[in-house]
């Protein structure tokens, strides 16, 4: 008898219907909201960010991050539950609407019961922020009984919002959504679209679009960047995913050449932006160069070889205090005045010591042993350099000044602007040794540690020398970062090697992807070049650090820009989920439905 | 056949694989024993502190080290049953020491304050417990509860961010200023001791972090729900399977942690009476290295640990640098710190009292 | 191979840049001036290049044309502020630039040109701030001059960048000798033309103190405790060194760490050392627990407490155990010119000045702009500012500020300056009073500089 070999078609499957949105879920999360809402105005926010204008004269940026936050909170409470094995795809409809606006609206009642607590108490002894000027700028300056009234209104209303982008055609969101965070991203960071377009020589741009030179957007110019990206969105919208898979399906001297092509018109482009941008955001972009080499070493040791290291900063320190002392007159003990140029295999070789030294005691600890006791080798590190014991051998307190310039031959880089090349030549030196060190031999021992220390061994691996050879690199690359750094700024001092320096660069590559370079690359961009170009934040900046991390670990651990295989690794559930779909149910995309049948 | 088995008595051989790694470590052993001994050699026969100074020292240490094994307990408690490292936990801490300023600054200007010191203290001690365990249990229900079974890095990464997030909510909320606890009149001065002078807020530290240290050791040990966290720390799924509640479990976990380190918060005050947001951020880490000193997921261990830690802090700098005569050797405090972390991992990788847990290998 | 074409991409991108960097970077620092006219340069007006540097050379430029800045018509003269506004030491910066402000809004304008104040950098109190700060305001190439920075840490940096570009930078609160000199005619390391300071030199407050100690309380054997910052530590360090020079000795030497709490430890060494003093001219927190446990430490009962003007302030004053404790800083300004000063600040801010320094801003900004109005020629209806006018002016003009008569020395130190010890005979919540209970003032020339 032929057995008949059934292909896989869509069998008759009975999908149940998806459960509506549960009311109790959007209370909750209405109640979060105000508790968020009255978190981000008792902190003072609001009352800081208020004199900043995003749209002049109409929208200040206080109140619109304020009800940011209810709209974030509304969305949330709308969104239609994942399509799951065996259930139809949602329905969306009013529903979504309704809850949306039930979750702005118990937001809003939260801010008038702090409305109404800050008129009858002075709570100013305890909560420094609840001023009478915060009353006006919550309540619109009306008396608390309207203004209460009105907050939870238009609350309710900006909820409703929120509930009913979920109600949009998916390229109608995906348009409007990007366009208007462009929208706020020109007018927050208005310094730097204001000197690029002075550069460019597009003054006209300028006056244009912004009250000012660094001053707010005006509606035209509102108005037209809304609507230059939401039509770039638009023809974007269909055609994103068709790009990347045009160019990876053609063949291969073809794909070279479209790269060839990409990386020339990126190398020009960076090229100029130093010249473009001016002293101040080069010196910005330095800095993250800085910590982007510093991010790309702790990614090879964090990363591939899985050694949570929290005292890089240690390495840093190490690259940063050679340079200085091989180069500087001002250096206390040893004062060789060496070209920087000259003095970096010595600052290499100093790494690589200090690499040894940190990895040599933690051989035989496991994860979190290791990463406490790195932890103490950096504060070790800070402290014995701000010693007055080592005084004489690094300046203690006073730290080393005087370091001279970077002079490659008759070449001399003193602005911010020359340093941008070398220190993005030292990026890439270290992107390649990233993207070399993984399919090789060392990577894939790296890795084989990371996944099981014992399985590893058995395999032939030398725990040993691995582990010492990823400390060592890691401290090579962060040396490199540190000589530089020391370079531009011209002197070193101890507490600029802190604790909070390894922190950061771990977060840039996690928040970033870790593994990956277009990840890390723009994890330090975010980290470092945005909290600098706004400045209203700085107050906030580690708050907003901190939310989105945790934001960040709760939806996608990956990072930004993963790398393919982490990504698998963190979300193999709901990849199997969408195997599922792909087969049996629909593509996906929930359909709209008519009111009333939600 | 009922044949007594007996045991082919060979015995059996330890192969012992000397390699250049445990030849390093011995070295880097022997020496550091030799350093430290010839250094608290020069020291003592130097005459520099008399016999009642070193005692001080060390009784600085020992409360100074009762804090750090309060907040110790939380650390190695979350530890045990969930195995990441808590960083928010400092924060914790801090928080119950805030509320413990606010209240304590609005008692004192009534009279309950100064007629009635001990029921001050008790409700101080009270709010900074409430005000800590509601804030542990409300970061493990938002940031960790979601990622259990994450990848280790993962809820680690977290915990950063909760700190933060609490530091600087704190920041913004009361203002970066440093606030200055009310005295307490019946807590200054000292007490006769044995012969000895010892401050009175020391002794009421150590008596009441030994007390909430017993308090907890018998709740683990003696109650149901000690026995159910004991469980889940050894092995969680089969702990569901015998039919306890993990995630309730777990929740009472971070709020005992919490209530220790409310208490270690409200005590921090009476001891060092200035407190600004950043506070918990140092002995956070102090307490966590306590916690791993002593073997980290053993409640004994982080008492111990934490108390050595402060000791290590307190006397070392004195005993081994000053022999050395080091310039200004009180300034390396932390560097003896953190370097008796290292050396007590050297010589037991997993801490004072830890389980061996993974084999030694040679 | 995916792996290959990568690296070899890659290498091709090195290759290019290298050869980028050496033709773009390398054009001995010159703002490149390939870019579409229009773009915003620095050095366009200021008219200055940076010659190529041989290594090792301190000074990058030679003293001569610096250029010139020209306020077109209806244009205003612009300054800057460059100060600690954040973190711990906001207060040291904030309240120099409300200084600034009031200096600004009493001098009125130059010429028919107003004066504004075009930047209120931070400075964080750290190198980087410093740097990051003082690179954005010299990107506006009409900045004449930069009143900053808080921090001595912080003026290292951008003393270099803002002089570099020809501006003047000048200070009310940097007090480390090596911005400037060590007053005894040896240059500092970090010191630059172009930059100046109406703020005492430590080596004097440090001599200051030592003398107090030693001729007014009779004290041969001090304790000094710093806080590992390079402010702190440079002054205990002068102090040692008066303090030897007369003939004391220094029992113990030693440091502790900002966010210490717990310095019984530190108090017992120091017992043990036998101190009658402790010098410790740290901030708060610190402050406050090395003051409330020396009361607690065996041995320190007769022991005297001195601290210095980063604890002048009326949240330190007002603790119990900072009874009868010593504190040296800059004196404190007196008379009829500096009371209405005081009073347009509390009107305006609604407090009272918060830090020691507010004085020597409110000098340090006035001086600059007599010096600028001084130079300032008119062109029609534009103003022409030679910048290295500005600066000889600086050097050759004598001023009378709130801080008294200053005149700048070749190095910068513009001060003559007094340093007051003053006393907390009672935990007063009035620093002013506090800073009128003076026991001793010294002048530069007792001290013998």
């Amino acid at each position: 008898m032929a057995r008949v070999v059934e292909t896989p078609t869509a069998p008759e499957v009975e999908l149940r219907p998806t459960p509506p949105i549960e009311m109790r879920r959007a209370v909750r999360l209405g109640l979060s909201g105000g508790a968020a809402a009255v978190l981000v105005a008792a902190t003072g926010m609001v009352a800081t960010f208020q004199p900043r204008m995003v749209i002049d004269p109409i929208v200040p940026l206080g109140v619109l991050f304020l009800y940011l936050v209810v709209f974030g909170f509304g969305w949330m409470a709308a969104q239609p539950p994942a399509t799951l094995e065996g259930f139809a795809a949602p329905v969306i409809g009013l529903r979504n609407v309704v809850v949306g606006a039930l979750t702005g609206l118990l937001s809003g009642l939260g801010l008038g019961l702090l409305l109404v607590l800050m008129t009858v108490f002075d709570l100013r002894g305890v909560f420094i922020e609840l001023s009478p000027e915060l009353v006006e700028i919550l309540g619109f300056g009306y008396p608390v009984g309207a203004a209460v009234v009105l907050t939870a209104v238009v609350a309710a209303a900006v909820g409703a919002l929120g509930g009913a982008v979920h109600l949009l055609p998916v390229r109608l969101r995906h348009s409007l959504m990007p366009a208007l965070i462009w929208v706020i991203f020109f007018s927050l960071l208005t310094d730097l679209f204001g000197q690029l377009f002075t550069g460019l020589s597009l003054d006209f741009m300028v006056d244009l679009l912004y009250t000012s030179r660094g001053g707010a957007l005006t509606i035209v110019g509102a108005v037209i960047v809304f609507v230059v990206f939401f039509v770039v969105y638009w023809f974007l919208g269909g055609r994103e995913k068709g790009l990347r898979e045009t160019v990876q399906s053609m063949p291969k001297d073809q794909r070279m050449r479209w790269q060839v092509g990409l990386a020339a018109v990126v190398l020009v482009v960076l090229y100029f932006i130093p010249q473009l941008m001016g002293p101040f955001v080069s010196q910005i972009l330095v800095t993250a160069g800085i910590y982007l080499l510093m991010a790309l070493g702790l990614n090879i040791v964090v990363g591939y070889a899985g050694l949570l290291d929290l005292g890089y900063v240690a390495f840093f320190a190490v690259g940063a205090y050679a340079g200085a002392i091989l180069t500087s007159p001002q250096s206390p003990a040893l004062s060789p005045e060496l070209a920087l140029v000259a003095a970096l295999p010595f600052v290499m070789i100093a790494a690589a010591f200090a690499g040894i030294v940190v990895a040599t005691p933690v051989i035989r600890m496991r994860g979190d042993y290791l990463a406490i006791v790195t932890l103490g080798f950096g504060e070790i590190a800070r402290i014995l350099l701000n010693s007055e014991w080592l005084a004489p051998y690094f300046g203690g307190a006073q730290g080393i000044t005087n370091i001279p310039d970077l002079q490659i031959g008759p070449f001399s880089f003193s602005t911010p602007q020359d340093y941008f090349y070398p220190v993005f030549l030292f990026v890439l030196l270290a992107a390649y040794i990233t993207l070399a060190v993984q399919k090789s031999r060392w990577g894939r021992a790296w890795m084989a540690m990371r996944e099981d220390e014992s399985v590893a061994e058995a395999m032939g691996v030398n725990i040993v020398t691995a582990k010492l050879s990823a400390f060592v690199v890691g401290a090579i690359l962060a040396s490199f970062g540190g000589a530089l750094f020391g370079s531009q700024i011209g002197s070193v001092f101890p507490h600029s090697f802190d604790i909070v320096v390894s922190i950061t660069i771990l977060v840039i590559i996690i928040v970033g992807g870790m593994g990956s370079v277009p990840g890390v690359t723009l994890g330090a961009l975010v980290l470092i070049v945005l909290p600098n170009l706004l400045r209203e934040f700085s107050e906030y900046q580690f708050l907003f650090y901190g939310v989105l991390l945790i934001a960040m670990m709760l939806k996608r651990p990956e990072g930004f820009i993963p790398s393919k295989r982490r990504a698998q690794e963190l979300h193999s559930e709901e990849l199997a989920q969408d195997a599922w779909l792909e087969i049996y149910g629909e593509k996906g995309q929930p359909e709209t439905v008519p009111e009333g049948a939600a | 056949m009922t044949q007594a088995a007996t045991v082919d008595a060979r015995p059996v051989r330890r192969v012992s694989r000397i390699t250049p790694v445990s030849i390093f470590l011995w070295g880097l052993r022997i020496a550091a024993l030799a350093v430290i001994l010839y250094g608290s050699f020069l020291s003592i026969s130097s005459g520099r502190l008399s016999a009642s100074q070193w005692r001080d020292l060390i009784v600085f240490g020992v409360s100074t080290g009762s804090v750090y094994a309060l907040i110790a307990l939380g650390y190695t408690m979350v530890y045990g049953v969930l195995r990441f490292i808590n960083f928010a936990h400092g924060e914790v801490f801090m928080v119950g020491a805030m509320m413990a300023f606010y209240v304590a600054n609005g008692l004192s200007t009534t009279s309950l304050w100064a007629n009635n010191p001990i029921v001050s203290l008790l409700i101080v001690l009270l709010a900074a417990m409430i005000t800590s365990t509601t804030v542990a249990v409300v970061v493990e229900r938002i940031a960790y509860r979601p990622l259990r079974g994450a990848p280790r890095l993962i809820p680690l990464i977290t915990s950063i961010g909760a700190s933060f997030t609490i530091q600087y909510l704190v920041r913004g909320l009361v203002g970066p200023s440093t606030k200055a606890f009310p005295r307490m009149e019946p807590l200054r001065g000292t007490f006769e001791l044995g012969g000895f002078v010892i401050l009175r807020s020391q002794v009421v530290v150590i008596v009441a972090a030994l007390t909430m240290m017993l308090l907890l050791y018998l709740f683990v040990e003696k109650t149901r729900t000690g026995k159910s966290m004991r469980a889940v720390s050894e092995d969680a799924e089969t702990a569901a399977l015998m039919g306890i509640d993990v995630d309730r479990t777990i929740v009472k976990v971070f709020a005992v942690g919490g209530a220790m380190a409310g208490v270690a918060g409200a005590l921090w005050g009476l001891v060092f009476p200035s407190l600004n947001f950043f506070s918990g951020f140092l002995p956070g880490i102090k307490a966590f290295t306590s916690a791993v000193l002593g073997g980290i997921g053993n409640i004994v261990g982080a008492m111990l640990g934490g108390v050595s830690l402060g000791i290590f802090e307190s006397v070392g700098p004195s005993l081994v640098l000053a022999g050395y005569e080091i310039p200004a050797f009180s300034q390396l405090k932390d560097v003896v710190a953190y370097s008796a972390l290292v050396l007590v991992l050297i010589f037991r990788p997993t801490g004072i009292l830890g389980e061996r847990l993974a084999q030694e290998r040679g | 191979m995916k792996t290959k074409r990568g690296l070899k991409l890659l290498a091709l991108l090195a290759v290019l840049t290298l050869v980028i960097a050496a033709c773009g970077g390398g054009e001995g620092g010159e703002d490149e001036t390939t870019t579409t006219a229009g773009t915003e340069e620095p050095t366009t007006t200021a008219g200055e290049e940076e010659p190529t540097t041989t290594a090792g050379e301190e000074e990058p430029m030679e003293p001569g044309e610096l250029g010139v800045v020209e306020v077109g018509a209806g244009e205003n003269v612009k300054i800057g502020s460059l100060q600690a506004i954040s973190g711990d030491v906001a207060s040291l910066g904030t309240d120099q630039v409300r200084a600034t402000e009031i200096a600004i809004a009493d001098f009125g304008d130059i010429q028919g040109h107003a004066v504004e104040l075009a930047f209120n950098e931070d400075d964080t109190c750290g190198a980087e701030g410093g740097q990051a700060g003082a690179t954005r305001i010299i990107a506006d190439p009409q900045v004449v001059a930069v009143i900053g920075t808080s921090c001595s840490g912080a003026g290292v940096p951008a003393s270099n960048v803002i002089t570099s570009a020809g501006r003047v930078l000048i200070s009310g609160s940097n007090t480390s000798p090596v911005l400037t000199s060590d007053l005894v005619g040896n240059e500092g390391p970090e010191h630059h033309p172009g930059y100046f300071r109406t703020a005492h030199n430590d080596a004097i407050q440090g001599a200051a103190a030592a003398q107090f100690v030693f001729d007014e309380l009779g004290l041969t054997s001090v304790a000094t405790v710093n806080d590992g910052d390079p402010y702190t530590q440079g002054l205990t360090s002068a102090f040692e060194a008066s303090f030897e020079e007369l003939g004391g000795t220094i029992a113990i030497s030693t440091a502790v760490t900002a966010d210490q709490t717990d310095m019984r430890p530190v108090l017992t060494e120091i017992a043990a050392a036998g101190a009658e003093l402790i010098f410790f001219p740290i901030f708060q927190p610190a402050g406050d627990f090395l003051a409330e446990q020396a009361l607690e430490v065996a041995g320190l009962e007769e022991t005297i407490l001195m601290g210095a003007d980063g604890l002048l302030s009326d949240t330190y004053v007002v603790l119990p155990q900072t009874e009868n404790m010593y504190f040296s800083g800059p004196q404190t300004p007196q008379g009829p010119a500096y009371d209405e000063f005081v009073g347009k600040y509390e009107a305006e801010y609604g407090e009272a000045p918060i830090q020691s320094f507010h004085a020597h801003a409110y000098d340090a900004t006035l001086m600059v702009l007599t010096a600028i109005s001084n130079v300032a020629q008119a062109d029609g209806d534009n103003l022409v500012i030679d910048l290295q006018a500005v600066r000889d002016e600086l050097h050759s003009m004598t001023y009378d500020g709130l801080t008294g008569s200053l005149s700048c020395d070749e190095f910068g130190d513009c001060a003559s300056p007094n340093i007051d010890i003053v006393q907390n005979t009672e935990a007063e919540a009035d620093i002013a009073a506090v800073r009128a209970n003076v026991q001793a003032t010294y002048s530069a020339s007792d001290l013998g500089f």
